[in-house]
């Protein structure tokens, strides 16, 4: 589904795109810039994310990641991506204290980053073809730059994990260029949530975490990681992370914020 | 928090399912055939096909089909649009979608099951939380949901999917 809608309060008009990809759908609304130029980047964007599918999907045996992961490929010789994606990933599990990991029962799996990571990508790519407002939401995670009007910042609503089709919240962009707004919950699928110190699943008090950070690559991590950590531990490490808000939901219905996150509400 | 789903197992079941009665309606229903057309169709999401499929057996005056946003074609800036009847496991489906100045201000279920006592007693809460949910996020004014992750099955399911559909 593609189309382009006209504002009548006369804001640029939106290029929307909804495309199925990465196991889950991929939707666009992209705002302003050369018309040409942003649907290009559109095709291009949608494009690169069907061949980061085929690269790191663990469910093609025939993909770099599979081979890598056998032993059948070296790194040098996969997509320079592979590479890319698997250094971000030690560096989220480095700053998570191992909570977040891109290893699962020994092989090596970054399925847990690539999403947000591809999904940044693509955002960032309009948003370098000129597009003056950027959003795309991968299942549920979403990269914004730019806004959607000239007086008007994204909102994003927060499902309620315990109310389906309602909002625990709305995340506003105001005031800033570049957004990600993640969500990690119960609901997840192909997250591999695993305790670092039982090397078990995890164990927690938590439905859903949503993290709040400039880039969606790190919310993505952040709100994995502090979904296994449980909502004390989880908190107090959000807080220590700079640019970082965050809203925890437990199962007893109870809601945890970040200091700074009531500056985001909109 | 939920005092009559916690100390109701089977109510927060049917209530459960009643939510997914009324996301797959959302979906269905609302996905706009008349948006103009991108040269992006070698990319189109496969899962969008099923909204496409012509109206089940129900369609009695033969206007199962995509219908798009004919409507009322009333005041300046108000349109209505119908979706297309779909054949859902329940039976068929079918919702109107009125948008004035691009914003959804009305949502009816204009054909859906209604043959047993049991199809008319999910169409109590089922019809009327479709309507609340979409007005909500109207109100709300949000340009996107961030949730749990879903599969491109929940996808049809998801809130997401109603606000691409409807194109806001």
């Amino acid at each position: 589904m593609a189309g382009q809608v006209t504002d009548p309060a006369g804001a640029p008009p939106a290029l929307r795109h909804a495309e199925e990809v990465m196991g889950t759908v991929v939707s666009f609304d992209v705002r302003g810039g050369e018309s040409q130029a942003v649907r290009t980047a559109l095709e291009e964007a949608i494009a690169g994310l069907h061949r980061v599918d085929e690269v790191f999907s663990t469910y093609r045996e025939g993909s770099q990641i599979s081979r890598l992961a056998r032993g059948e490929v070296t790194l040098e010789e996969c997509d320079p991506e592979v590479a890319e994606v698997l250094a971000l990933g030690a560096e989220a599990e480095r700053l998570s204290d191992g909570w977040f990991s891109t290893r699962y029962e020994g092989r090596v799996d970054p399925t847990g980053i690539v999403k947000g990571w591809a999904v940044e990508r693509a955002a960032r790519r309009l948003s370098a073809a000129g597009a003056s407002g950027v959003s795309v939401n991968g299942g549920g995670d979403v990269q914004l730059y730019g806004m959607p009007g000239s007086h008007r910042p994204w909102r994003v609503g927060v499902s309620d994990p315990l109310r389906p089709g309602g909002l625990a919240a709305v995340v506003s962009a105001a005031g800033t260029e570049e957004l990600a707004v993640a969500t990690s919950g119960t609901a997840e699928r192909g997250a591999h949530i695993v305790d670092p110190r039982t090397g078990r699943s995890a164990v927690t008090d938590l439905v859903a975490v949503t993290v709040v950070a400039p880039r969606l690559t790190w919310a993505d991590c952040w709100a994995t990681a502090a979904f296994a950590m449980g909502s004390r531990e989880g908190l107090a490490w959000l807080e220590s992370l700079p640019d970082v808000e965050a809203l925890l939901i437990t199962a007893g219905d109870e809601v945890r914020c970040t200091g700074g996150l009531a500056a985001r509400l909109g | 928090m939920h005092p009559l789903k916690r100390k109701s197992p089977l109510r927060r079941i049917v209530l459960a399912s009643a939510a997914t009665v009324s996301g797959t309606v959302i979906l269905l229903s609302l996905k706009p055939h008349t948006s103009p057309s991108v040269a992006l169709g070698a990319h189109a999401p496969s899962g969008s096909s099923a909204s496409s499929v012509p109206g089940g057996s129900k369609g009695s005056d033969g206007s199962s089909g995509p219908t798009g946003s004919g409507g009322s074609g009333g005041s300046a800036g108000s349109k209505t649009v119908t979706g297309t009847s779909v054949p859902t496991r329940w039976g068929p489906v079918q919702v109107r979608v009125t948008m004035t100045k691009g914003r959804i201000t009305d949502v009816t279920a204009v054909d859906y099951p209604q043959d047993n006592p049991r199809d008319q007693e999910i169409n109590g809460y089922a019809l009327p939380q479709l309507r609340r949910e979409v007005l909500a996020a109207q109100s709300a004014s949000i340009d996107t949901v961030s949730g749990a992750s879903y599969t491109s099955e929940g996808y049809r399911q998801s809130l997401q999917s109603a606000l691409d559909s409807a194109g806001l």
